[in-house]
């Protein structure tokens, strides 16, 4: 850690508290189940994803993937594609025009983004399969689907470093996991566990996946002249794109728009800036005219990365009691060189149990593949598969019930942080699930409950995801007829921000909902963070709250030029907002409307911009979401089928600010870790890096016979440390739920399944 | 190489010149317009492209736009009559069966279908008659409930 940021995190360790937010007693519109604002233009087909602009002029572009993953293109045939009809450009490193390399994301900066610092398309290199060589440009999709299958390539092929298994031995420890140190020591681990009464020590796999939103990349661009482009994508974070994309072009910030009003699914695989999206406004660059890039399924798999596979180990000992005093998770992912982007698989490690004595570490080895992303809690999903799935080892070796281990691992304070925790309630999430499960009439002993060829499991783990905010900005619009605007570069791929941020400024401004508008989807707006790491939802409450605060200011600035107001002699810390206007707290009777303060100064409108702190409470707690994930399992005796029967995620994920959105996205979290855990696999040839089921047909995301009822449970206390009290929610969901799978498929089977996914062979 | 298309989509006569490889989802998303149905996998499998072809409910992407020849098509954009939305829409809507709305045109189709066949399906029968189309944000489970409350109020 350098000076500078000692210095800060000591800095924020003596910073006194705010007052928890005031909101959180006194709102209205938030914590009531709404329906979203974007429904009705969603189920009349209405709503319009990127593919769907069509500016006049439009042409289509359409990529050719590398067929090996290490060497260089020694000879492009591009004539039969060049001779094809409806062609009118192919791009190949010869024409492309000139690019600086993008630059990988900083994550002290956190301006740009890119998954990938390889030059893009601007030599004869290969450095995955599945890499672009080539883009056809062409008057119709199907012409340019027609030329890029004509285009040939002759490579020299170097022998490429493709497989897991046979490069475990280079693997290397990164400099840094996410700007945190990969390593972390407390005490002697490895001596306290040999010392042990009771010891597990247990190696655990999972593989590669990927994201599989529905809507497949895509990107729409333009030029005006030489120096203004025009980008609609299925971004994650349009105005990170939009620095990436001036970055790359040699432009200024200002000279490019973003747009991306509705993105159809993300899951982290829409934050990273991927190549379709260069190539698209290159393309656009070439020939002069608009030009869509859609990629295909098939596409999306080869040029855009998922989740690393993984090695994770874990090794636990304890008293006989359940007290921990070794807790060792050392984790091996993979990230090639041009993506250096180690999976933080130990994260959840360092802030979930108490022990005596602590050891993690990360370990990365560079594989020729396309570079890994962030999916779904990158390294809290696959992390606490392991160390969840250790803790119900640990259980079974004492003979407790695994939620009174918890109870006896549960820290006072965070365990490698040294910090308190602003909001911890795992424990109650815990217990309120277990409840409503009926935990209690669990059998301990595993394989015993059965009905008929079927044998029946229970299985519970912990879910876990960091609580993360990022500074952001806003601009509220107050209108003379009282209604306001609030605006924000945000992103919606479906969570419901727009929802949720609706519900949080009526509630701020203490307007009616239908008063009040939301502006989101555009780079041009205020700045805000990605939609990733759950952090878009808290960034963009704190930036509200903070320009709504500037509002109110200004208003009552305004209002105290008129003698004779209500508000005379009032400060703003006296006020509150309700009623279409500002009152005074502790006298009700005492206020004016926004339309009268407006009238009198004589403006049409009121707009301010502001911006949040830096998010030094990050500094001074331990931030977190947490939850208890209950599931039933069946697993066919003769078969090995395992069938989810029964799930109930019970989550302590401060404030929630609507029931509605919040549990559909924990339910799709719990889906999507029910994949992780039983269906979904993306499988590499290990010789030529090839992914070999790049189609949906053959990557399998669950359906919806796959699934159980799914209940949900909130503990909703609110976070003080936090606007509104509340948490980001889209990643925790995912957390702990192969673990959970795997637990109770150890308790319906006896057998103990460290290697995801839980298929047939592996109970057979 | 070009050959006439005639069809009636929504109710509204459509006659265009084609090429006869054009699948019917780029059809109607590219030259008729109409983008509400999606293009998710190209092989069948999302079912985010599910119209109705005289009243069945397909997968748009994975037959030609000529096999359309004279028949008629509806797609999302055809099922609210006068701005009035239809029931299943109105379920889809109220009971939250649709996060980033991307799969919900197909799935609202296929759920109507779905309907016309079995108009008082249990939960398992609406979740196996669904199960041909992927929904990757909602969890599943507000799609069934809006199915559900759909059946209940007497069919779409």
């Amino acid at each position: 850690m350098s000076i500078m940021q000692t210095l800060v995190q000591t800095a924020a360790r003596f910073k006194p508290d705010a007052d928890p937010d005031p909101l959180i007693a006194s709102k209205k519109y938030v914590g009531r189940a709404l329906d979203r604002v974007d429904g009705r233009l969603k189920v009349t087909g209405g709503a319009r994803f990127t593919a769907e602009y069509a500016p006049d002029d439009m042409v289509y572009a359409a990529p050719v993937f590398s067929t090996i993953a290490k060497g260089k293109v020694r000879r492009l045939d591009t004539a039969a594609a060049e001779s094809s009809p409806g062609v009118i450009a192919v791009i190949t490193p010869k024409n492309m025009p000139r690019l600086v390399t993008p630059s990988l994301t900083d994550f002290a900066k956190l301006d740009k983004i890119a998954a990938s610092n390889l030059p893009v398309l601007q030599d004869d290199s290969v450095h995955w399969n599945g890499q672009v060589i080539a883009v056809v440009i062409a008057e119709t999709h199907e012409q340019a689907q027609e030329a890029a299958a004509r285009v040939r390539a002759d490579y020299d092929a170097d022998e490429g470093m493709v497989s897991f298994e046979r490069n475990k031995d280079k693997a290397i420890m990164p400099k840094d996991v996410l700007g945190e140190p990969p390593e972390i020591k407390i005490g002697d681990a490895e001596k306290n566990l040999k010392s042990a009464p009771v010891q597990v020590d247990a190696t655990y796999r999972s593989p590669y996946y990927n994201h599989s939103a529905i809507e497949p990349h895509a990107t729409i661009a333009y030029w005006e002249g030489d120096d203004r482009l025009y980008v609609f994508d299925s971004t994650q974070w349009v105005e990170g794109y939009r620095n990436s994309l001036a970055h790359v072009f040699a432009l200024n910030r200002e000279n490019i728009r973003v747009m991306a009003p509705f993105v159809g699914g993300g899951f982290g695989g829409k934050a990273g800036f991927w190549w379709n999206t260069i190539l698209c406004a290159a393309a656009a660059k070439m020939v002069g005219r608009p030009v869509k890039l859609a990629l295909s399924r098939e596409g999306v798999f080869r040029i855009v990365g998922g989740r690393t596979v993984a090695e994770q180990r874990v090794a636990l000992g304890a008293t006989r009691e359940g007290k921990l005093t070794a807790l060792i998770h050392t984790g091996l992912t993979v990230t090639p060189d041009h993506a250096r982007y180690a999976e933080q698989c130990t994260f959840p490690t360092r802030h979930l149990y108490a022990t005596e004595a602590l050891h993690v570490a990360q370990y990365v080895v560079n594989l020729d593949m396309v570079a890994n992303t962030w999916m779904r809690a990158p390294g809290e999903s696959i992390g606490t598969f392991a160390v969840e799935s250790a803790l119900d080892e640990l259980a079974v070796e004492l003979r407790m019930d695994p939620i009174e281990l918890r109870r006896k691992v549960e820290p006072a304070r965070d365990p490698t942080k040294d910090t308190e925790f602003s909001s911890r309630n795992l424990i109650e999430a815990y217990e309120r699930g277990a409840a409503e499960f009926n935990w209690s009439s669990r059998n301990l002993q595993p394989r015993s409950r059965r009905d008929g060829a079927w044998l029946v499991g229970h299985g519970v783990a912990t879910a876990y995801y960091p609580a993360l905010r990022f500074p952001g900005g806003a601009r509220v619009r107050l209108e003379a007829d009282g209604t306001a605007i609030v605006q924000a570069a945000a992103n919606e791929m479906g969570m419901g921000v727009a929802t949720g941020q609706l519900q949080h400024a009526a509630d701020r401004l203490g307007l009616p909902l239908h008063c009040v508008e939301f502006d989101y989807g555009d780079s041009h707006l205020p700045t805000s963070p990605m939609a990733g790491g759950s952090c878009q939802t808290l960034s963009i409450l704190a930036a509200t709250r903070a320009t709504v605060e500037k509002l109110h200011r200004e208003l009552l600035k305004l209002e105290q030029k008129d003698s004779a107001s209500p508000l005379k002699g009032a400060k703003y810390e006296d006020l509150v907002a309700r009623d279409n206007g500002l009152f005074l707290a502790s006298e009700p009777s005492r206020g004016v409307s926004y339309v009268e303060i407006l009238r009198k100064a004589g403006k049409p409108y009121l707009e301010v911009e502001g911006v949040s702190s830096a998010p030094m409470e990050m500094m001074k707690y331990s931030m977190a979401s947490y939850g208890a994930q209950f599931c039933e399992v069946r697993v066919n005796e003769t078969t090995g089928e395992v069938r989810v029967a029964r799930w109930l995620g019970s989550f302590d994920c401060g404030t929630v600010l609507n029931p509605k959105t919040a549990m559909s996205q924990l339910r799709g979290g719990i889906v999507m870790g029910i994949g992780m855990a039983l269906t979904e696999e993306m499988l590499v040839d290990g010789r030529s890096g090839r992914i070999m089921n790049r189609s949906l047909a053959g990557y399998h995301v669950p359906v919806n016979l796959d699934v159980p009822r799914i209940d949900v449970l909130f503990n909703d206390i609110p976070d003080p440390q936090t606007a509104l009290g509340a948490h980001g929610i889209g990643e925790i969901g995912i957390t702990g739920v192969a673990a959970a799978i795997a637990n109770a498929v150890y308790n319906a089977t006896g057998k103990r399944v460290r290697d995801l996914p839980i298929t047939l062979d592996k109970l057979l | 190489m070009k050959q006439t298309l005639t069809l009636t989509i929504n109710g509204k006569s459509y006659s265009d010149e084609v090429e006869p490889r054009l699948l019917l989802i780029h059809y109607l998303r590219e030259v008729a317009g109409l983008t509400g149905p999606h293009i998710g996998c190209e092989t069948s499998i999302c079912g985010a492209c599910t119209v109705m072809l005289d009243g069945m409910a397909v997968k748009s992407c994975t037959m030609f736009a000529v096999q359309a020849e004279g028949r008629s098509v509806l797609t999302i954009e055809g099922l609210a009559q006068n701005g009035k939305l239809d029931p299943l829409q109105e379920a889809f809507w109220n009971e939250h069966a649709l996060q980033c709305g991307f799969c919900t045109p197909g799935m609202i189709m296929t759920a109507r279908q779905l309907l016309a066949d079995n108009p008082s399906p249990s939960e398992q029968e609406i979740r196996h008659g669904l199960e041909g189309n992927l929904c990757r944000c909602t969890g599943y489970q507000h799609i069934v409930n809006a199915v559900k409350a759909v059946a209940k109020a007497g069919g779409a």
